[in-house]
């Protein structure tokens, strides 16, 4: 077995799950079919586990480091992603005017899963790159395009998206970097981008900085926000590298986990001229990366699921190889012991894992073929509706397996009782690496407050109509399965509960009230979404069992007991969630800063 | 001069092996295979040598059911040229590939075959030099180094305890070590591309072989457990341990 990916699982997702072929019938990917797809998958997984997996321990310990106002990047690093440049994923999904192969985006997801879960902190440098390449080529202009895209799609540049600044997180509205016209074509940039990932390194030959700054006399809050492509070193014509642009580095910031990706505070002129190039038109830098952010908040959730899946594979090898203990009424203190995976408690907690794991898998794999199907389909209306699907699924997409798939990550640990807490075994580094992902690209609160504060409500309640009927859907499918149609029955219950508490909110007078347990109502939002994920793959593996010469009997069947798990010991708990959130209860609304520890 | 390179789809040197439950051999229900690293070692090896000129063809011969044509597809989307599946759901052991690739070289009249020096599946180490007897071929087995000099080829052996070089003449059998070069990956465009090359379709019946097994396997099991060692005191313990129960020195 692969200690990165179950490939079994992939090809579950991509053709009994859900349908890929009908994405690939399109006529601008008439050139990949199933075989194609498996060859490439195969081709990033040797990648992943040759030049990405084997380093992974390594470079936890041996970090970038910062060394005489540079950064010094371990070697095994600048390798992998050379590997995964030579062999043309960076431009992958990109049009062939550009050297791309025009791969569909859920492909590419499912390889960059592969990398990921080999290595998550690697596969962020290239992962920003592709982002920010995506910017620039929805919004840059032709000249910024020929001028950036090339040399980014060869990974001989990188990319860096710089949001955040020391005294604006979550709050981008108070972002203050300052970018001031000049006679020329370009902007003057000065100010300071905190937590900046792959804000400078030695692997690529530039830095391509996507910054956010205000022009002076824009509107003040999101509203005079706009977009600058700022190069590390000046590109000057045909492509040539100039002088350097004035970006200074202040230092490394030394992180929890994912230690391979350098995190960086950057200041944008500090020692002279720092040149910035806007993208598009003023003041509208913001609206311009979230349209990037779709992708950037699913991969988010993707990176999660995997350090889940490093565990969960982990752990599930240690447990059938650790011999320990006997089972319940076996007396004989001379009778052999059992492996682990014997006991009740840690067939739980590895069934959790991969109610998690494949539960996270199965929405992240759903969303990235919404974007697809998104983009192939002509007809308006539809085209709405799978947009709409996928504001309200995003903060899902992203937050719910920052939260659960973390909790994976712990049992994984616990599996392997106090090895599991040592530095010599790898799930407490899964652990810490995957901690990230409810900080980034929006806090776990500010997602919660996104799902009840805009999307639920977003075009009356345009969003949520869409979702409810999609999943509606399902569970019609659902019902037409005797073994199933109990689940179906408990997800409509558990609809008619997240319906209710989404109105007894909106109802409510007091904005603060509303969103005072928006949390609590994302978490278990997500619940439902995770049962609905539950449910479809309980119908393919139903039908797959229904089939003659079923070789994957026991494949299926252990979907069909998650799916049983995540029903019996995990959706009753949203009950409670919705309880609470329509009661609108203000316990924590209320309480005062005086009121922890009494002054 | 044209170059033969046979592949074999074998279970993934990543995945763990799990024995059968009734000890008949190994587990492959939902293993990950892919080509056997010897073999594309010797892919990769021929693909330099049609980068410097010395090599115009290369074709990549696979004997095994119809998966194994995405083992050519590898090999194709390396840079081999076209292929030929000799498709077969029977167990093939090295005598009958041998007798088969016999036949594709009577055919198709290549100057070098080039192997991989076993498969990490059975290991057995033996198709290349059977192979090279029945052609009545020079072998050069184990190769770490290999160069095309005058019409000759001078292959650098890994032999116990060190490096044998010797030269050979074609057309010839070499066989590849682990040492030889470093596989590249297949790259994306280059997949795409290799799904226009051709692949024959042939069966064992078609070279006249039979692929009846000659071998009987009785049963397999994993390797035993490895025992926790013991720390000793001083070399001169190291040293008797060694002679007295080890029984090696
Ligand atoms: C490893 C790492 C990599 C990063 N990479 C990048 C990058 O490449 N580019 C980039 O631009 N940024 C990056 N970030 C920054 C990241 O997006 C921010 O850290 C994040 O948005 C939170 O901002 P903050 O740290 O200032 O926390 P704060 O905003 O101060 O939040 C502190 C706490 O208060 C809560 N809180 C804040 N506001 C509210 C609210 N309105 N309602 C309820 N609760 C609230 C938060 O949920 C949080 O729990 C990175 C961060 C890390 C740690």
């Amino acid at each position: 077995m692969s200690m990165i990916v179950d490939r079994r699982n992939v090809d579950f997702l991509l053709y009994e799950v859900f349908d890929t072929q009908k994405i690939l019938s399109a006529p601008i990917y008439q050139n990949f079919d199933r075989d194609a797809v498996t060859a490439i998958l195969d081709m990033a997984q040797a990648i992943a586990e040759d030049k990405y997996f084997s380093c992974s321990a390594d470079i936890d310990v041996n970090e970038p480091r910062f060394v005489d106002g540079g950064v010094l990047v371990p070697s095994v690093i600048k390798d992998a992603l050379a590997a995964y440049a030579e062999a043309g994923f960076f431009a992958a999904t990109f049009s062939e005017e550009w050297g791309g192969m025009q791969l569909p985006w859920h492909i590419y997801v499912q390889i960059s899963n592969l990398f990921t879960c080999a290595n998550t902190s690697i596969n962020s440098y290239a992962f920003l790159t592709v982002a920010n390449a995506n910017v620039i080529n929805t919004f840059g202009s032709d000249a910024q395009q020929a001028l950036y895209l090339p040399p980014m799609l060869e990974g001989r540049w990188f990319g860096t998206m710089c949001l955040s600044e020391p005294q604006a997180g979550s709050s981008l509205a108070d972002i203050k970097t300052k970018a001031e016209p000049t006679e020329d074509d370009y902007y003057r940039i000065t100010g300071t981008k905190m937590w900046i990932s792959g804000g400078d390194q030695d692997i690529s030959e530039n830095i391509i900085h996507l910054v956010l700054a205000r022009i002076p006399g824009g509107p003040p809050g999101v509203k005079g926000i706009s977009l600058f492509i700022v190069p590390k070193i000046r590109v000057e014509s045909g492509r040539s590298l100039g002088e350097l642009n004035n970006v200074g580095l202040s230092g490394l910031i030394h992180k929890m986990g994912n230690r391979g990706t350098t995190n960086t505070i950057l200041n944008f002129g500090e020692g002279g001229e720092c040149r910035g190039y806007l993208i598009g038109e003023p003041h509208k830098g913001l609206q311009y990366m979230f349209h990037m952010m779709n992708e950037a908040r699913i991969a988010v959730g993707q990176g999660s699921v995997m350090s889940a899946q490093a565990g969960y594979l982990y752990s599930l090898d240690y447990a059938r190889q650790r011999p320990q203990g006997r089972l319940p009424g076996e007396k004989e203190p001379s009778s052999p012991q059992v492996t682990i995976i014997e006991h009740a408690d840690v067939k739980r907690m590895l069934m959790a894992q991969k109610a998690y794991v494949e539960g996270g898998a199965a929405l992240i794999a759903y969303c990235a073929q919404l974007i697809d199907q998104e983009k192939l389909v002509t007809d308006s209306t539809e085209k709405k509706r799978l947009a709409l699907l996928l504001e309200i699924l995003t903060p899902v997409a992203k937050s719910w397996p920052s939260e659960f798939c973390l909790e994976a990550n712990k049992l994984a640990i616990q599996v392997l009782g106090g090895y599991g807490y040592t530095r010599e075994y790898p799930v407490e580094r899964f652990y810490r690496d995957n901690r990230l992902n409810l900080i980034h690209e929006g806090t776990h609160a500010i997602h919660g407050i996104d799902l009840l504060g805009r999307k639920v409500r977003m075009q009356g309640g345009a969003a949520l109509s869409v979702f409810l009927e999609e999943i509606s859907k399902s569970v019609e499918d659902g019902a037409g399965y005797e073994s199933i149609a109990p689940f179906a029955s408990t997800l409509q219950n558990t609809i008619t509960n997240l319906i209710e508490a989404s109105e007894a909110v909106l109802a409510e007078d007091s904005l603060r009230r509303q969103l005072a347990n928006a949390t609590i109502y994302l978490d278990a939002f997500g619940h439902v979404v995770i049962a609905w994920m539950w449910l479809l793959q309980s119908i393919a593996a139903t039908e797959g069992l229904s089939g003659n010469d079923v070789v994957d009997a026991h494949f299926y069947e252990g979907k069909l007991k998650a799916c049983r798990f995540f029903f019996t010991y995990e959706l009753p708990k949203t009950k409670a969630q919705f309880d609470l959130v329509a009661s609108l209860d203000d316990t924590c609304l209320n309480a005062e800063a005086t009121h922890f520890i009494g002054v | 001069m044209k170059v033969i390179v046979p592949v074999k789809r074998v279970i993934d040197y990543n995945v763990k092996a799990r024995v059968k439950p009734d000890q008949s051999g190994v587990d492959l229900a939902n293993v990950k295979m892919s080509m056997n690293p010897f073999d594309e070692i010797a892919v990769e090896e021929a693909i330099r040598m049609k980068e410097t000129g010395t090599v115009t063809e290369i074709i990549a011969v696979s004997i095994g059911p119809q998966q194994a044509q995405e083992t050519i597809r590898t090999a194709l989307a390396m840079g081999a040229d076209r292929g030929i599946l000799v498709k077969t759901d029977e167990t093939v052991e090295p005598l009958a590939v041998a007798k088969i690739l016999k036949a594709i070289v009577e055919q198709e009249k290549p100057e070098l075959v080039m192997l991989g020096k076993q498969a990490i599946d059975d290991d057995c180490n033996q198709t290349g030099q059977m192979l090279a007897a029945l052609l009545d071929w020079p072998q050069g087995t184990f190769a770490s180094e290999v160069k095309f000099t005058d019409g000759k080829l001078q292959v650098t052996r890994e032999i116990d305890g060190g490096l044998q070089t010797i030269e050979i003449n074609m057309p010839a059998v070499v066989t590849t070590d682990l040492r030889l070069n470093e596989p590249r990956y297949a790259s994306l465009p280059n997949i795409m591309k290799a799904k226009k090359k051709p692949i024959d379709m042939k069966s064992p019946e078609d070279y006249e072989v039979d692929i009846t097994p000659r071998l009987n396997v009785l049963k397999v099991t994993e390797p035993a457990k490895r025992e926790a060692g013991v720390k000793v005191e001083s070399a001169a313990e190291l040293v008797k341990k060694l002679r007295e129960e080890a029984g090696v020195i």
